[in-house]
This record gives C-alpha cells, structure tokens and sequence, in this order.
C-alpha cells in the first residue's frame, strides 16, 4: 500500500479507517468496474481450460515459450484467478461498504417526514406563483395525497411539503443487494454440482457411476453419493444436414432417442434428447453436446481368429466430419503364432473424395460414401505399463509402421465392406459399417435458480432506481400577500417536474394567463 | 408467395430503402447547409457564408429541384433571405424526416419478408441482425424525435444506418438458410431481440455522446453552424442518459437473464465464459460505470460520455469483432 506518504504515521485504526473510506468511495468503485471489464478481456482471447480444453492444450503446444508465463500468471484460468478474483472481491467489499451506510440512511428516512418548505421557493427552476385563497393549502394537501406523494402541512398551516419516489432508491439498493445474491447463487451452484462428459455409441448404454464418466469436473462440497442412480440406453441418432449455400453441411437438426431408468429395477421410459431440449432425469440434466461417427472395424489375426471387433469411435475434426480415431489390438498373433501387438491410426471420411488438390476428403457430413484410410503400427502399444493412456492416440514410442509395397509404409483405404490383408501373415482388417456416437453433458447444478432469482431482482431494483424519480413538491400561502407559491424540485437525474407544477398549479386554481417563471427543468 | 419470391422481395426492398436513407441523407444535409446562411439576425456582419451552396449543393438538385434556383449565393445576408434560407431549411429538414420515415417503412418490408422467406425471426446470422438493428436504431430515432427533439440528430442517424446498411449487404450478405439446432428455440426471439433493441438504443445515446464531447470541445462555434443548433451540453447529456438508461435494463435482460436461460438449455451451462458473453459483460460492466460516473461528482459530463463511447465501442466490437477475430472459438459465432 502506499507507505510514501509525508503525513504523520497513521495508527493502525486509522489506517484501516483510511484503506475503508478509499475502498467504499464512488471513484474506487468505478475505477475496479472498469478494471473488471479489463481483466475479462484475455479470458476472451486466450483459450480458457474450463471453456474449451482441447483448444487451450493445443495453444499450450503451440506456444512453448508464452506457455510457462501464462500458466504463472494464471491466463488459462482467468475467471477463476487469483488476480480476476481479487478485483471483484474488492469490488463487493466497496459494494458492501457503500451499500450498508446507505441502507441505514434509507431505514432511518423510511418514516420520515418530507423536509420542510425552503425560504425561497422561486429559487427553484420549476415554480409558480399568483394571488389566492388560504385554503389552498388545504387543496393541495389532498391533491398531492392524490398523486400519491407523502404529505406534511406545516404547523402554522401555510405551507405543505410533499414527497414521492422513496423507491428510487429502494431499487438502487436492492439491485446492489441481488449482485451479492447472483454471487451466492453462482458459487453455490459451482461448490455443490458437478458437470461430466461421456461418449456413448448409439445401441450402448450409461449407468450414473464415476467410472462410466469420460471426463468429470465438481465442486469443493460435491460428494459421490449425490450422483442419482438412474441409467439409459442410447437407441437411435439423427441428423439433418443443410445440404446447400453457405452454410452447406451444417447440422441443423439432430436428436437422439433414449431409453432410460430412473434406478435399477425401475420402468423404463423413452424420451429424445435434442439440442434446446435436454433430458432431466431425477435433477441431473442430460444434454447432447455433438456427435460423430463409430467406424465398425474387425480384426482377425494371422489364424483367422477375431482379436478385435466394433464401433471405434473416431474424433470429428471439422463440419466436414472428416474424423480422427485409432484402433489399438495388444492381442494378436501372426499365422505362425507368435504374438504380436498392432495399432491402426487414420481417418474416416463420412462421404469420401478424392482430388490430386485436396488429397482424400469428405464431401458432407452424412456417411453417404463412408470410407476410412489408416496406418498400420506394430510394436509395444504400452498399454501393459499401468499407466492411464488416451484412447484417442497411439502411444508412439514402442511403435513402428509395418512397411507395405514399394517400401512405403502400409496404408489402408477401404470403403464399406472392404477387407485388407495385411502383409507377413499378421492377419485382416475389414471396415463392416458405420455407427454413430453422441457426446453427451451429464450436470448437476443445484442452486442455479438462486442466481437467476437475483438477477431478476437486480433487474427489478435496476427498473426502479432509473425510472421511479424522486420529487419534492411544496406549496405555500402567505396570508398577508395573499401570495401562492408552488414549486417543485426533482431528485432524479433526467427529470424535468415543470409539467406537473403546471398541472398542480391549474388544479389549485392558478389562473392561466399569470404564470411567473418558468424556466426548463434542471 | 413462396420462400425464393419473398426472399428476392426482401433484398429489392434493402436496395430501395437504401436509396430512400441516401435521399435522406441529402435533405439533411442540404437542411443544414441552408442554416448555416440562414444565421440569427446578429450575426449580420459576419463574412458571406457561401459554404451551403458548394457542399451539398449540387448533389441535391436530383431530389427536388424547383425551390432552390430562387436564392442567388451571393446575395447579402438581408434579413428577408435569412428568413427565406431558415424557412427552406424547415422544409428540407421536413422532407428529411418524411424519407427516413419512407424508409424506415421500407426498411420493415424487408425485415419482415427476409423472416416470411426463412420462416422464423429475421436475426439468424450477422446479416439479418444488422439489417434488424439498424431498422430499430431507425425505428428508435422516430419514436424519440418529437420526444426529445431529435431533429439535430437526422443527418448521423440516417448516413450511420446508410453506410451499416450498405456494410451488410456487401460483406455479411447471405442467402435464406435454415436454422441451425442450437438457435432453434424461442428464446432466440426473446434473447436476441432484447438485444437489438438495446444495440439500437445504446447507439443512438452513443450518437448524443460523441455530439456532447464534439460541442464540449469546439463550445464556440460561428452561429448557425450544425454544432450551435445542437441542444446545449445539459440537453445533449439528458438524451444520452435517456437513450442509455432505457438501454440498459433490457441489455441486461438479454445478456444476463435471457442469454443465461437459453444456454442452460442449449448448452447445459448458464454461463461458459464464451468470447461473445465476456464481451456482453464487458459492455454491462462499462454502461454500469457510465451510470454510476453521471452521478459522481468530477466524472459528471466530459467523463461519462468518454465512458458511454468506451461502452458502445465495446458492444459493437463485441458483434463484429468476435466473429472476425475469434471466429470458431466462440460459441456465438453464428450471430
């Protein structure tokens, strides 16, 4: 803090005094708003790990020097850093402190009366005199009761004070009051739920278990035993594609049908899970987040025996569909019986093409022409050294490609129903069909409502402290002039109260030729 | 009519009310050229203003020809043509008005045939939004111009919604598509109306600001030039607060009521830090300063309409840049 200061040394409780006023002030509290907007920008430019992981993990290969700084300075996790962190703690704390004050002077002012008439009432912009009775006091007294405004006559009975708008900053306040509550929502919701990826083949099945989860991410006070037992069965995916213009290829309707149990031994329901339209079972929300396709790829090794069969799921790789995957067999033998440990690695192509420009590629989306080209590995796939491998990649390190005709390594291009033998007895691989894979989001975020609750509120009290405006209006009769006087003052910042004086001033019986002053509004 | 006829409708309709916009840009700009001559009787000894008739002058002729030929430019400024020249510049200022609201009319025809041609609202892609914000921000200057006395503000509004209009059809056009899954739900109407409205209103108290820190820079200009017939500072800070406190509440309906509900549908997260929500929060948070500054003493004024600029700048960074600079990284970047 700022310790060069020529002051006498403050005393801790001064201090601390001190550091609070700084806090709470009105230029501290904007200068940490736009901070705030500041400190979200590169979340925005640099791939966030909770928002898309694949992306930041390649950013960080990508960039091997920019990467240990980033990861120090936390830029991957900028919404949950500890600098993005301190900036809008302190912004509540100044919230708070500028609130609570307020909030005291509020309730105080709750009950109380409108403040008495100034002395010179012409000194207002909006003000209106002329000659009249002295029960004009009486008039305006319930006019003004009328316009709903809070009304106090004065002793000697000369002058009424009205006011109205109390709720102007009642709005300010409970807007103030519902971000602290949009926060509690947030972070309740985050501490307490849990968010799970997982990619199920269509015809396969999920049971709610943590180990049927391929990725899993919850809160500090999240535990195992709130995952609802239910489970479901993915019978059926289809896609609708845009078949031209510019956005050709695109899917723009796709759903799966799904036969699910709320727990074991329950009946068993269908339903469709659709983009917009998730499936809540029991309080955990399913939704489909994309989908792909599960080449069916058999392996038979150099006795004919099959050491390897069924949908592999291959990555997409854009909206052409055109998909990475790889298969891995630790089991295999060559025809004269000595084992051996194969990997195919390549592509899948939903509807395939070739050009001498492009190379192989996929033409659209759907599996219309489906067609997979992979290399063959053979070696150590690694699989036995225990340690958790990714199923999408070949560990490369024990591997080397078999070598097929004209000393190139082996590749495989087969169409639907193809089978490839592979060189040196070590067996066949045919390409059956295709399925298709949906990847689905299983989360659980309890106490979301509570955010969204504070945020209307936020919305309500925002309403209120910009459009509700606070008013003063005062009216006096001076017995011995015989002088009227009604002038009014507008506490808002956009208001102009001449039209009401006017109004009020006819309905008092002003006549319409003799108006004074009116200048325009403040 | 079918899909391909209502679709062709909507483009001629964009073309037409193009036109009608730059007609109207040309009365304006004729109306203000005209009120410089047309300068208060004390300014009498002042230079001979022959800038009205060099500038717009002899693009104008096209629109309506026969009442200018009468004033010779080099004539002293006698009373009698001061007169004359303000009450021209009524008249064109007049003809300005009705051709916006000819093509603001114009302008809803293609909205709303572009939505009979795809079947759904017209804001599925960039090319739909901003041929419907600009409409609102057109729609929004009608509605407010006898209100707030917008009259000054004709020639930016309709050469800012001419050259945003022109902008779209030449980089952002697109044919009729479908919609994608992920728009298909009905808070596509009411998320991202809200924030065409918003959008519309934010830059229209965007326009306010600028004006304020043009005037506040340049406070005494000769009479009857363009900056002397603004409202003065406290008139042109009131309309932008109106315009932006209106704006405000329902940009965070969209942004943080609205797109929330949606993406727990859609997504099955309420919020995911995606480039197009940090930057609506941005802007949230930007506007909520520019709020809070107009009633801190020393950030009055000059400051808060500093702030407002900064704001605007970031919510239309936030629909344009976003989709060029960021591209498939967001979520959003369909609209």
């Amino acid at each position: 803090m700022s310790d060069r200061t020529d002051a006498p040394a403050l005393g801790p409780v001064e201090f601390a005094r001190w550091i609070w006023r700084q806090l709470t002030s009105m230029r501290t509290a904007l200068f940490l708003l736009f901070l705030l907007a500041l400190a979200a920008i590169p979340g925005s430019v640099i791939p966030q790990d909770n928002v898309d992981s694949i992306l930041s993990a390649q950013w960080r290969t990508d960039h091997k020097t920019l990467t240990p700084i980033y990861e120090k300075l936390q830029l991957f996790n900028v919404y949950s850093s500890v600098w993005f962190s301190a900036i809008y703690i302190l912004l509540l704390i100044s919230l708070v402190g500028c609130v609570l004050p307020r909030l005291a002077v509020y309730a105080r002012g709750l009950g109380a009366k409108p403040p008495a008439a100034p002395k010179n009432l012409t000194r207002l912009s909006a003000h209106r005199s002329w000659d009249g009775d002295a029960d004009v006091v009486a008039t305006a007294t319930s006019a003004l009761r009328r316009r709903r405004f809070r009304v106090e006559v004065a002793a000697d009975g000369r002058s009424v004070a009205a006011e109205r708008g109390y709720l102007r900053e009642a709005g300010n306040l409970l807007f103030h009051f519902s971000v602290l509550v949009v926060l509690f929502g947030v972070a309740s919701s985050k501490l307490f739920g849990f968010e799970g990826g997982v990619i199920v083949v269509t015809g396969n099945g999920f049971s709610n278990s943590l180990s049927q989860y391929d990725s899993f991410q919850s809160g500090g006070l999240f535990s195992d035993s709130s995952l609802k037992p239910f489970s479901f069965t993915v019978k059926n995916f289809h896609a609708d594609y845009i078949e031209t213009g510019r956005e050709a290829g695109m899917a723009h309707e796709f759903d799966a049908t799904v036969n699910y149990q709320t727990s074991p031994g329950a009946s068993s329901k269908t339903a469709s899970i659709s983009v917009n339209h998730p499936l809540t079972i029991d309080g955990t929300q399913i939704y489909l987040i994309s989908h792909g396709y599960a080449p069916l790829i058999t392996v038979r090794d150099g006795q004919g025996n099959v050491v390897y069969s069924g949908p592999t799921v291959f990555l997409p790789e854009g909206q052409d569909f055109r998909s990475f995957g790889v298969v891995k067999i630790p089991d295999s033998r060559t025809a004269d019986g000595k084992p051996l440990q194969l990997g195919l690695q390549g592509e899948f192509y939903p509807t395939y093409a070739f050009t001498m420009a492009t190379g192989p590629i996929s033409l659209f989306p759907r599996a219309d022409n489906p067609a997979i080209s992979m290399l063959v590995y053979q070696g150590d796939l690694g699989l036995d050294s225990g340690t958790p491998q990714n199923v999408y990649t070949l560990n490369m390190k024990g591997l080397k490609p078999v070598i097929g005709a004209k000393n190139k390594p082996l590749r495989l291009d087969m169409m639907r129903g193809d089978t490839a033998q592979l060189p040196g007895g070590r067996g066949s691989v045919t390409f059956d069909g295709v399925s298709q894979f949906v990847k689905l989001q299983i989360s659980q975020a309890p106490d979301s409502w509570v955010a969204l609750l504070g945020m209307c509120l936020a919305l309500l009290g925002l309403l209120g402290s910009l459009f509700v405006r606070p008013r003063r209006i005062w009216v006096r009769h001076d017995p011995a002039s015989g002088l009227v006087e009604i002038a009014a003052l507008d506490r808002s910042s956009g208001g102009d109260p001449t039209p009401e004086v006017d109004d009020l001033a006819k309905e008092l019986g002003m006549p319409d030729s003799k108006s004074v002053s009116a200048e325009g509004g403040a | 009519m079918s899909s391909d006829s209502w679709e062709l409708l909507s483009n001629q309709a964009v073309a037409a009310c193009a036109v009608v916009y730059f007609l109207a840009v040309l009365a304006h700009l004729w109306e203000w050229a005209l009120l410089r001559r047309a300068t208060p009787v004390l300014a009498v000894s002042a230079p001979l203003v022959a800038a009205g008739a060099g500038g717009g002058g002899g693009l104008t002729v096209g629109t309506s020809p026969s009442p200018l030929r009468g004033s010779p430019s080099g004539e002293p400024p006698s009373d009698t043509s001061s007169f004359e020249d303000q009450e021209r510049a009524d008249l064109f200022g007049r003809i300005g008005v009705a051709l916006t609201v000819v093509a603001v009319s114009v302008h809803v025809v293609a909205m709303v045939s572009r939505g009979m041609a795809a079947g759904r609202v017209p804001w599925g892609n960039m090319y739909e939004f901003t041929m419907t914000a600009t409409c609102f921000v057109g729609i929004g200057y009608l509605a407010f111009y006898k209100r707030f006395k917008l009259g000054w503000l004709g020639p930016i509004v309709t050469s800012f919604i001419l050259i945003t209009l022109m902008a779209d059809v030449l980089l952002l056009f697109e044919g009729v598509v479908p919609l994608r899954d992920a728009l298909d739900s009905p808070w596509l109407v009411i998320h991202v109306v809200a924030a065409i409205i918003a959008t519309g209103a934010f830059t229209l108290g965007g326009m306010a600001s600028a004006m304020y820190l043009v005037k506040e820079r340049w406070p005494n200009t000769r009479p009857g030039g363009y900056l002397s017939r603004l409202p003065d500072l406290a008139g042109l800070d009131r309309v932008a607060y109106r315009t932006q406190a209106f704006a405000f509440p329902i940009w965070t309906f969209a942004a943080l009521i609205a797109g929330p509900i949606w993406a727990d549908h859609a997504w099955g997260r309420y919020w995911n830090w995606d480039p197009k929500e940090v930057w609506a929060f941005i802007t949230w948070v930007v506007y909520a300063a520019y709020l809070h500054a107009r009633v801190t003493a020393g950030w009055r004024g000059r400051s808060a309409a500093i702030l407002a600029l900064i704001g605007l700048a970031t919510l239309w960074f936030n629909f344009i840049g976003i989709n060029f600079f960021f591209g498939s990284g967001s979520m959003h970047s369909y609209a």
